[in-house]
């Protein structure tokens, strides 16, 4: 029976791709693993090879057409078959079209022969097996959907191996697996600002293993942090930071205030103030991956993750570019204080145009973080700790180092921009006088 | 233990019936003098006499229905039909009569009869005599539809068929006749409703009755030789269904196919597809495959007759689709 070629995800972010040139025309017969065609995905050119066999009977999309993934593009089957119902390309619609892969065929209900569609080849992404985030509907068998519901996985980032892409047991204990042999995903900045806000508990090992429900925060952590991972090739820049005329800063200011009873001003507000004046310099940085656009913000709002004891959350600062280190110390506190207590409202903690993530006071000198959305860069702020330093003349001396890891969404922020804001926020915080210049 | 043939089986426990319960009676075509038409009834006149094995005239609705007539006055008659492709003949008389009799009456009239004989395709019978009449039986309610696989179960689950107070068809295969197996000399009944795992697995379970039981059986063993366990059960009842069986397999394997040697449509094995599809929806890993017989009448060249009908290979194919191998 004649099928339709679909365009496949060449590339993890991949939604729609433009046929370059067809390697075949109609009337070639075509063998598994032929090239059928060069097809532009978001990242690079890529030669699309036939998971199917026969003849190419008609080419939907020619040569500089551009199909989404699951659209059609080509039919093949054999010589003089009936291919009316197939031979149409997907119409053009501005929302993703859901479950384009079904062709309305005449024949009700006929399974589809289709081999499994190969794993999309893989861009050198730094994580093991980038799965993507499907679009349209999604297959799978009712066991899997049991299995992935009992286990907390989000079956939109994996790869099914059964027809036509149908997730099935094996892909969920396949993801399994990988979940036990990767251990705890990478850091999550989690992080209270003063004092040891995470604290573990003292139980240890039991003899049995146990089975804990998934609250729906955890289920909502997993989901964004997987989704942001997994969608944004996420890239990290590290620098060393003096920390020693910030401290001194904060040093005097605490010393000026009044007594107050909320306390000394954080060095996380002194953080806060620096990234937001370079955000100013490099809106670029400030901005969200749309999709179809990005999205630069008008307003500096930046977020800190904190540690709670079922979770985390982003308490977000209003306006940051636009405040003071006080104003901005003052807000925080509100801020953290609501989250310890899970009082914050969804507009306290949605929406950051950038976030700070600290485990220095857990005694982490650096880690990379995830990035939070819709922002598109995270700073993971290391322990502010001593350590000797080799100066530009050659001698060494102790200095109060602090190493900050910027992750970035190459989508909308280059290497050289990341790099250019995370040299600039470094001279911020070691000649805090620059800001007024 | 004693290896005895199918027909001897069934032979051995209508002599038994015979022996234990005057009000037992055979009747049918050539079941007395000619000693069986397969020879399952030999002997049987010599030994009970004409009054109770009785040959009749070739009137499957008059004979089927005198059997009806017979058990509602009090005896517990066993009729024959040659094949079951000539019960079509006395269709009216089973659906009408002994299946309606204790639900119109009710409760006042049972018909304790059995209609027995063989089912199914045998070779070179061409499209009318080649027909499964599991479907058009199981589909009427009131009557027992059981369809044994070995001499063993076919002893035993005559005897429980006999003592019945429910009309039960009791389904053959010509091709099974000579099918040897052990059968013990003391008396011994196998309960109507209870299926069997004939073989324990793991990753898929193979489902059928009657002869195709040998075919999935030789499937299950190209499959472990491929490195695959597959669960076979075989039904022997298919009214009433031993659903728990199946079930209990299918939520271990989460994989099922079915073998049922007639017409796919509307047919036995898609009501249980559709059962386990129902009942087992959260276990499944694939849609139930189901192996039938194509949907043709039976072609009498003996190549097509082979092809239309479920095979080992299409068995394995079926259980390697539900296996995503």
């Amino acid at each position: 029976m004649a099928e339709q070629v679909l365009m496949l995800a060449l590339s993890p972010t991949m939604e729609e791709g433009t046929i370059v040139t067809w390697h075949k025309k109609e009337g070639d017969s075509i063998a598994q693993s032929d090239i059928l065609c060069e097809v532009e995905t978001d990242k690079a050119t890529m030669e699309y090879e036939s998971v199917n066999e026969g003849t190419l009977l008609k080419i939907l999309v020619s040569d500089g057409g551009q199909a989404k993934v699951g659209d059609p593009i080509a039919v093949v089957g054999e010589p003089g078959e009936d291919i009316s119902g197939l031979d149409k390309a997907a119409e053009r619609k501005a929302e993703p079209a859901a479950a384009t892969a079904q062709p309305a065929a005449p024949e009700p209900a006929a399974p589809q022969p289709a081999a499994p569609q190969p794993a999309a080849p893989q861009p050198a992404a730094p994580q093991p097996a980038a799965p993507q985030v499907s679009a349209g509907q999604l297959k799978a068998s009712p066991l899997a959907r049991k299995m992935a519901t009992e286990h907390g996985i989000d079956m939109r980032v994996l790869q099914g191996s059964g027809p036509a892409g149908r997730i099935v047991k094996r892909d969920i204990e396949k993801a399994l697996r990988q979940v036990a042999s990767r251990g705890p995903a990478e850091a999550v900045g989690i992080q209270g600002p003063a004092g040891p806000a995470f604290i573990p508990t003292a139980a240890g090992p039991t003899a049995k293993d146990e089975r804990i429900p998934l609250s729906g925060k955890r289920k909502i952590i997993a989901q964004r942090l997987a989704e942001s991972k997994f969608s944004a090739p996420h890239y990290y820049l590290r620098i060393d930071v003096d920390a020693g005329a910030m401290m001194a800063a904060r040093q005097r200011l605490n010393a000026r205030l009044p007594k107050d009873p909320v306390g000394k001003v954080s060095p996380n507000a002194f953080l806060i103030k620096f990234v937001a004046e370079t955000l100013k310099k490099y809106p670029v940085v400030n901005s969200s991956w749309q999709g179809d656009a990005i999205l630069r913000f008008g307003k500096i709002d930046i977020a800190l993750a904190v540690a709670q004891e079922d979770g985390l959350i982003t308490p977000v600062v209003r306006d940051c570019g636009a405040k003071g280190i006080v104003q901005i110390d003052r807000d925080l506190k509100l801020l953290i204080d609501k989250a310890r207590n899970n009082k914050l409202t969804p507009e306290e903690y949605n929406g950051a145009t950038f976030t700070i993530s600290s485990l220095g006071t857990s005694g982490i000198l650096e880690f990379t973080a995830i990035i939070n959305p819709p922002g598109s860069a995270i700073l993971a702020v290391g322990r502010i700790h001593n350590a000797p330093v080799a100066g530009e003349d050659g001698t060494i001396s102790v200095r109060s180092q602090m190493i900050l890891t910027l992750s970035c969404d190459h989508r909308v922020i280059d290497g050289a921009v990341g790099a250019a804001f995370l040299s600039d926020l470094k001279a911020f915080i070691e000649y805090p006088i620059d800001l007024l210049y | 233990m004693p290896v005895i043939a199918f027909r001897q089986a069934l032979r051995d426990a209508m002599d038994e019936e015979l022996a234990r319960d005057q009000n037992v009676i055979l009747m049918g075509e050539e079941v007395a003098q000619y000693n069986g038409a397969y020879k399952v009834s030999q002997g049987l006149l010599d030994k009970y006499g004409p009054d109770r094995i009785i040959d009749t005239p070739i009137t499957e609705e008059g004979f089927t229905g005198a059997g009806i007539g017979a058990a509602l006055v009090g005896l517990r008659p066993i009729v024959e039909w040659m094949t079951l492709n000539f019960s079509a003949q006395a269709f009216d008389q089973v659906l009408n009569n002994a299946a309606k009799m204790l639900s119109m009456s009710g409760g006042q009239l049972k018909v304790p009869i059995v209609f027995r004989g063989p089912n199914g395709p045998a070779e070179y019978l061409s499209s009318q005599h080649s027909q499964s009449f599991q479907a058009f039986y199981t589909h009427i309610p009131g009557i027992k539809v059981v369809a044994p696989s070995t001499p063993y179960d076919a002893k035993g689950m005559l005897k429980s068929a006999v003592r019945d107070d429910n009309p039960v068809i009791f389904l053959e295969t010509e091709m099974m006749y000579g099918l040897k197996g052990e059968v013990p000399e003391e008396e011994y009944l196998v309960p109507l409703g209870k299926a069997e795992i004939k073989r324990a697995g793991e990753e898929v379970t193979l489902i059928s009755f009657s002869k195709p039981m040998q075919t999935i059986l030789e499937a299950a063993d190209v499959l472990e030789k491929e490195g695959y366990s597959a669960e076979v059960i075989d039904l022997r009842s298919l009214r009433p269904l031993d659903e728990e069986a199946v079930y209990s397999s299918v939520v271990k394997t989460n994989r099922c196919v079915i073998v049922d040697n007639d017409w796919p449509m509307a047919s036995f094995g898609s009501y249980l597809g559709w059962l386990i599809s129902k009942n087992c929806f959260d276990s499944l890993d694939a849609p139930v495959e189901m192996v039938a017989m194509e949907d043709v009448p039976m072609p009498y060249n003996h190549a097509l007759e082979l092809a239309v009908q479920p095979s080992v290979e299409k068995i394995v194919a079926a259980a390697k689709r539900v296996m995503y191998v």
